[in-house]
């Protein structure tokens, strides 16, 4: 039976995470912008212990409920991500918690890598986990990774050159956390797409550097980090899954599926940043005395009301789409499809939304001193990674028209 | 608890819908678009559904099923995918039978009703729609009058489905309330109405199976039992009803062009490859595909709204403008996709967009 309407649990989460966002993130959102590459300790902290006493925040580790499952997970994790990047999403990036990194062991790890990996969480002090993929020369093109993990006995032994990993300072450098890196790496060029294999990486491990932190247009209180990887010796038993190359790439989709759960996460933050525009604007067209007429002939609408009814429309498919990624992942089913048009809209509409957010408030828009000229910089990477709006449109494509990716590249 | 899947009972009504479209609906498609008729034999089979009979209740001789504006979406996508002015013609006694049935007085329903329980298609109809440019469906100029304990009805019409057999037509008109203000009113009107005079048919660029008509009415007497209750209320909810129907149509017209220009892509070579295994190809069919679904979760969430009686006047609105927007960009990626070919007349694409067309402007053609 069709419903929209987010169950009680949820609806608590995300009024608890309002609160959060609108007074612990949005007095601070500015300030780690202009100030790059420092770290908002005091966020990150707080945040921690939230999440240890409440089991609150995307990634918590749900103490209270762990005897019972919860039945709308990946739901609830879009709800979440949602508010925390209505008030702001490179602070929501910098956040501590198992992230993309655990995500992977949680998908794809055994349970004594579970335990072996993901206990640190549980911790005292923040911890962080990132995904390494991107190298200088392969982005969305991940089958032609470089970086090599050759076995040498019980170990592996890792070389090349990982950037644009997200949190990878955090979680890659001894000093800031006993975090790990899951770095993508193949065993068999030769053997291409199914020799890919991905690796834990402890913070810490000798012959893994960070060895810059970007300068970027946005996202700026979150670090993506370049990670050199020179003979750095990892035990064998950090892979996750199986170390054998099957003949087909089964393997490597199984290592793609990550994505179907972590694209709407990506489309729920674009969407955080879209609505934190959409609400701005909404709220100063009122003090403008600027009237929303819905249900009045079009011709009578003015431009900026049919601005803003599209943004406003546009936003809201995007959630849609995007929740019902997100139910699919709960009910156990397959959501590959569903997953890239979530993040291939959201990607797009909080892109456009933003700069027409910036338009629409004039002068206000560009400037400084407001907050929307940040979020239209923050909401670009949604367009970004985690796959490009064009790679989710390839997905799509293939997916439609039963198209190999040999058939359609 | 937020959930995607249709109930068991819209699901078998979708079925029922589905296949009826498929295999009796769309093999008329081209036929009843050249030669503007649509085969009354099909019209009977698709009253056969029981689409019109089954949410008016049992003691008016119907099927007794609740009325669900997601149902009715359901059900105005699926048959708008095998022909959109069949969908209409088929939906058209709904204009008549959900207003009165949610509106009407006990009176009105009951001498309203049982008329659309027959064995027989039952033609009605709805005059919202007038030929001018400034048109306003909530602020129409058709003017309704008090005129003792009666009224009087003024006004001119266009695009009136059916308008040549319907004997009932919903009317939207403006009613002055005495200060000057005058507010969106509903009612029924006879076709026997002494001062009620149908035009000829119109001629559009689409739905040119659909029989519409222009509709005058001089003077006409109108009596208080033919006003629907609630005022303007009644009025944005019918219009938030016809909003979602129009929205789902809108739906069905581009997932048809959809699923024809990806077939297409498929088949036609170039180069070597099918052009769908090209880029500039295969990412105006993926939003194809993306923008289908964007669609009509929209839309699904006004009905939901509706259903739930809550005011979805901002969610049918919105859905039906986007809907509006992205059918006309779907239709017209679709012909493009076609090429040449989707430019002649042997194909369904260029019907397709024509249809399309109207969205933006059809207001009050279809009920969900």
């Amino acid at each position: 039976m069709i419903d929209f309407e987010l169950s009680p649990d949820i609806a608590d989460t995300r009024d608890q995470l309002h609160m959060v966002a609108e007074h612990a993130m949005r007095p601070i959102a500015r300030d780690f912008d202009e100030r790059e590459h420092e770290k908002p300790w005091d966020f990150i902290n707080m945040m921690w212990q939230l999440s240890k006493n409440s089991g609150i925040g995307p990634g918590a580790s749900k103490d209270k409920k762990e005897k019972t499952v919860d039945a709308e997970r990946n739901l609830r994790t879009c709800v979440a991500v949602e508010e925390l990047s209505w008030g702001d999403a490179g602070l929501y990036l910098a956040m501590p918690g198992p992230g993309l990194g655990g995500a992977a062991v949680m998908a794809a790890g055994t349970p004594a890598q579970k335990e072996r990996f993901l206990s640190r969480f549980k911790g005292e002090k923040p911890v962080w986990s990132a995904m390494a993929i991107t190298e200088p020369g392969c982005g969305s093109d991940s089958a032609a990774i470089q970086t090599t993990a050759v076995r040498d006995g019980d170990h592996w032994i890792l070389n090349g050159t990982k950037i644009f990993c997200t949190s990878g300072l955090m979680a890659g450098d001894p000093s800031k956390s006993d975090g790990f890196i899951v770095v993508w790496a193949t065993v068999d060029r030769a053997a291409g797409r199914a020799g890919i294999k991905s690796f834990i990486v402890n913070a810490g491990t000798a012959g893994m550097t960070v060895a810059k932190c970007e300068d970027k247009l946005g996202i700026r209180a979150s670090d993506t980090a370049t990670l050199i990887f020179e003979d750095c010796r990892i035990p064998f038993d950090h892979i996750l899954g199986s170390a054998e190359v099957p003949k087909t790439s089964e393997g490597f989709k199984g290592v793609m599926a990550t994505f179907d759960a972590t694209r709407p996460i990506v489309a729920a933050s674009a969407l955080g940043v879209g609505r934190a525009a959409l609400d701005f604007v909404r709220d100063e067209l009122k003090r403008q005395g600027i009237p929303l007429r819905y249900g009045v002939a079009t011709h009578k609408l003015t431009v900026t009301e049919r601005d803003f009814m599209d943004m406003e429309a546009s936003l809201q498919a995007a959630r849609l789409l995007t929740w019902r990624a997100a139910w699919m992942m709960d009910r156990g089913q397959k959501n590959n499809l569903e997953a890239s048009m979530a993040k291939a809209k959201a990607g797009l509409v909080v892109t456009q939304v933003t700069q027409k957010a910036v338009e629409l408030l004039g002068p206000l828009g560009f400037s400084r001193d407001l907050l929307l000229e940040k979020w239209m910089r923050d909401a670009k990477i949604n367009d970004i990674f985690e796959g490009t709006q064009q790679i989710n449109m390839m997905i799509i494509a293939r997916r439609i028209m039963g198209y190999s990716s040999k058939e359609l590249s | 608890m937020v959930n995607f899947e249709l109930d068991e009972e819209q699901q078998l009504i979708r079925d029922t819908v589905v296949s009826f479209a498929r295999d009796e609906i769309r093999p008329h498609a081209r036929e009843a678009d050249e030669k503007g008729i649509i085969p009354p034999a099909l019209i009977q089979k698709g009253w056969e559904l029981g689409l019109v009979q089954g949410t008016i209740p049992e003691e008016y001789g119907g099927f007794g099923n609740a009325h669900s504006a997601i149902t009715g979406s359901v059900v105005a996508e699926e048959l708008a995918y095998g022909d959109l002015s069949i969908a209409m013609h088929l939906l058209a006694p709904r204009l008549v039978t959900v207003p009165t049935l949610e509106f009407g007085s006990a009176t009105l329903k009951k001498a309203v009703l049982p008329r659309y329980c027959g064995a027989r298609f039952e033609p009605a109809s709805a005059a919202v729609m007038e030929p001018r440019m400034d048109f306003d469906a909530m602020a129409p100029t058709t003017v309704l009058k008090r005129d003792g304990d009666d009224y009087t009805l003024t006004g001119e019409k266009c695009l009136v489905p059916l308008g040549g057999d319907a004997h009932q037509f919903l009317v939207i008109a403006s009613l002055a309330n005495g200060n000057g203000v005058s507010h969106p009113q509903a009612l029924l009107v006879d076709r026997e109405t002494p001062g009620l005079t149908v035009g000829e048919r119109e001629r559009n660029m689409g739905l040119k199976a659909l029989v519409t008509t222009r509709l005058s009415f001089d003077g006409c007497k109108i009596p208080r039992d033919q006003l629907l209750d609630g005022g303007e209320g009644s009025v944005t909810r019918v219009a938030n009803l016809w909003r979602i129907a129009l929205a789902s149509m809108a739906v069905g017209v581009a997932r048809g062009a959809y699923d024809y220009a990806r077939e297409y892509a498929k088949e036609r070579r170039a180069f070597g490859q099918a052009i769908g295994q090209k880029q500039a190809i295969a990412f105006m069919l993926a939003e194809m595909a993306m923008e289908v679904d964007a669609m009509r979760l929209l839309i699904w969430e006004a009905a939901w709204k509706f259903d739930r009686g809550e005011d979805a006047t901002r969610e049918a609105f919105l859905a039906k403008r986007y809907a509006a927007d992205m059918t006309l960009k779907i239709t017209d990626n679709a012909l493009q996709v076609l090429g040449g070919h989707g430019y002649i007349r042997d194909h369904l694409v260029e019907l397709f967009l024509r249809n399309a067309r109207g969205f933006a402007t059809l207001e009050g053609l279809a009920i969900a």
